[in-house]
């Protein structure tokens, strides 16, 4: 099965992403996180996100389309970048979700990928 | 003396091989799929043709093999017509399907068991999804059971397997290193099935009790983890209360508490199952929960030999519990047990340090804040706790014997 990692992080996480004195730190914890994934062959995909300050969003309301600067919602964590993994189960996905720097600072959200639809025999 | 068993006889007996069977061949026949929801519909129509052919036909020589055919074969017919089809895995799942019969070890039922108790499963629908999964009890009588409405309760249930199908959770055992806290999931589970049928253990308009079938999941649990100490302490801590189920209620239907019970109404051989199931229990020197809880009962139950209620051990046996759980309960018992033993002032203050949302609609909670309030003299005290306690008490019985209460302590409060 594949699972999306979607990790989130707080504004602090994202400010250390620049801190002279933070960034070394910050990185170094994602990137032994992103290497033993990577180690153990389970990434199918991922990337890292810019900052919510740099997201635009858009919906569509009574057919006009609006687009608003920043995120979605006022929230204390906001998505900071993804993995699409491949494991056994939901378990071993969560083991790799317990890896991640930014579950003990925000959360990271499992959830399986969509499965093709089987194709009209 | 006779030919063979009658056509009743042959009844009960398909109908306990079913019940035996029934989680065992769910448990393989969901395995590789996930989906609960599609094997329980390929069981559903061969078991009860199997239960009605029984008196005519006999019961077939290996009831489970021929139970297991007759749903593959309609897991596999409802996977071709594409009713199970919501991907290509299904089809591949049924292809991979292991043509065992079901002795293959673990026993299947371990990892049914342990599915159902997932983390990833919301706790109010772990013990429902349990009920009807290992035992095959039908969602309206666990609706019944847990003062649900029976739309909801299939909604929690269906929702529950959709979660098990869709978002892959593990259909295996646990990992040894989380072993002891998925097993801590499992047990709980169990044991709220029990709380859920004692509660209504007495009263006639209750709906159908859910004890014998905590005790029977229990007993399932100790069989197929024998090395296991928790799963022992839980089936005996469910036996002791069972044991003192004819002394819960006087000739009058009176409710008796358990300091005033007649010991005579104790199930000796009840008793006898659960010391012994605790002995077992502590030879792994691993000690839980579920033993702290069935030691507690153990002491009670030594009353009648000794002639006193051991309180030093109970003290003790408290402090430990509270070590293993966070249950407000354990908190509460442990307080009286202070009281009880002459720290009633340090009790009390206890007591009212639990967080007030924790125990606003407790009603154990003011029964005991009643009791532990009168140890340390403060009678209006015990009056106001009374008074909760009966705003939250449903049972006309436990009414009765809390307003007895009040009366004795406003007779108190009128002598001091």
């Amino acid at each position: 099965m594949q699972f999306m990692l979607i990790l989130n992080e707080t504004p602090e996480d994202f400010a250390r992403r620049a801190d002279p004195d933070q960034a070394q730190e910050y990185w170094g914890g994602w990137n032994a996180f992103i290497g033993a994934m990577a180690q153990a062959g389970v990434i199918v995909k991922g990337d890292g996100l810019q900052g919510p300050a740099m997201a635009t969003t858009l919906r569509i309301r009574d057919g006009k389309r609006r687009v608003e600067d920043g995120p979605f919602a006022e929230t204390k964590e906001q998505l900071g970048g993804y993995f699409v993994i491949e494991a056994p189960d939901l378990d071993a996905a969560l083991d790799w979700a317990a890896q991640a720097p930014s579950a003990h600072s925000a959360s990271v959200e499992v959830r399986p990928i969509l499965p093709m639809p089987a194709p009209p025999s | 003396m006779s030919a063979g068993p009658d056509s009743s006889d042959t009844a009960r007996i398909a109908e306990e091989a079913a019940r035996a069977s029934y989680g065992k061949l769910l448990a393989i026949l969901a395995h590789r799929s996930r989906d609960i929801a599609a094997a329980e519909d390929a069981l559903s129509e061969p078991l009860v043709s199997a239960l009605s052919a029984g008196p005519r036909r006999g019961v077939p020589a290996n009831p489970e093999a021929w139970l297991l055919t007759a749903a593959r074969n309609r897991l596999k017919n409802a996977a071709r017509a594409g009713h199970v089809r919501r991907s290509a895995e299904p089809e591949i799942a049924l292809r991979a399907l292991p043509d065992d019969s079901g002795d293959d070890l673990p026993d299947p039922r371990l990892r049914l068991l342990f599915v159902c108790a997932h983390p990833a499963i919301a706790p109010a629908a772990r013990t429902p999804l349990m009920l009807q999964a290992v035992l095959g009890i039908d969602a309206a009588r666990i609706a019944q059971a847990f003062l649900v409405e029976p739309a909801a309760m299939s909604q929690r249930l269906v929702r529950a397997k959709a979660r098990i199908r869709d978002a892959g959770l593990r259909f295996e055992l646990p990992e040894p290193a989380d072993l002891e806290e998925r097993l801590g999931a499992v047990l709980d589970a169990v044991y709220a099935a029990f709380g859920r049928g004692w509660d209504d253990l007495e009263r006639p308009e209750a709906p159908e009790s859910l004890t014998n079938e905590a005790i029977w999941l229990a007993r399932l649990i100790v069989a197929l983890m024998p090395q296991e100490p928790e799963p022992k302490g839980l089936l005996a801590l469910m036996i002791y209360c069972s044991s003192r189920r004819a002394a819960r209620r006087d000739k009058a239907g009176a409710f008796v508490p358990l300091d005033r019970q007649d010991t005579r109404l104790w199930d000796r051989s009840m008793i006898m199952e659960a010391e012994g199931l605790l002995i077992r229990a502590a030879q792994t020197a691993r000690f839980g929960r579920f033993q702290c809880e069935a030691a507690i009962q153990s002491v009670h139950v030594q009353r009648p030999m000794t002639g006193r209620l051991n309180l030093d051990a109970l003290a003790t046996l408290y402090d430990l519990l509270v070590g293993h759980t966070d249950g407000i309960g354990a908190r509460i018992d442990q307080a009286v047990v202070m009281a009880e033993r002459g720290d009633a002032a340090r009790a009390l203050t206890g007591l009212d340090a639990l967080a007030a949302d924790r125990v606003a609609r407790h009603q154990p909670f003011f029964v005991a804040r009643a009791r532990v309030a009168t140890l340390a003299g403060q009678a209006e005290e015990a009056d106001a706790s009374l008074g909760m306690a009966l705003s939250l008490t449903t049972d006309p019985a436990v009414e009765a014997h809390l307003h007895d209460l009040r009366r004795q302590t406003a007779t108190k409060r009128l002598r001091s």
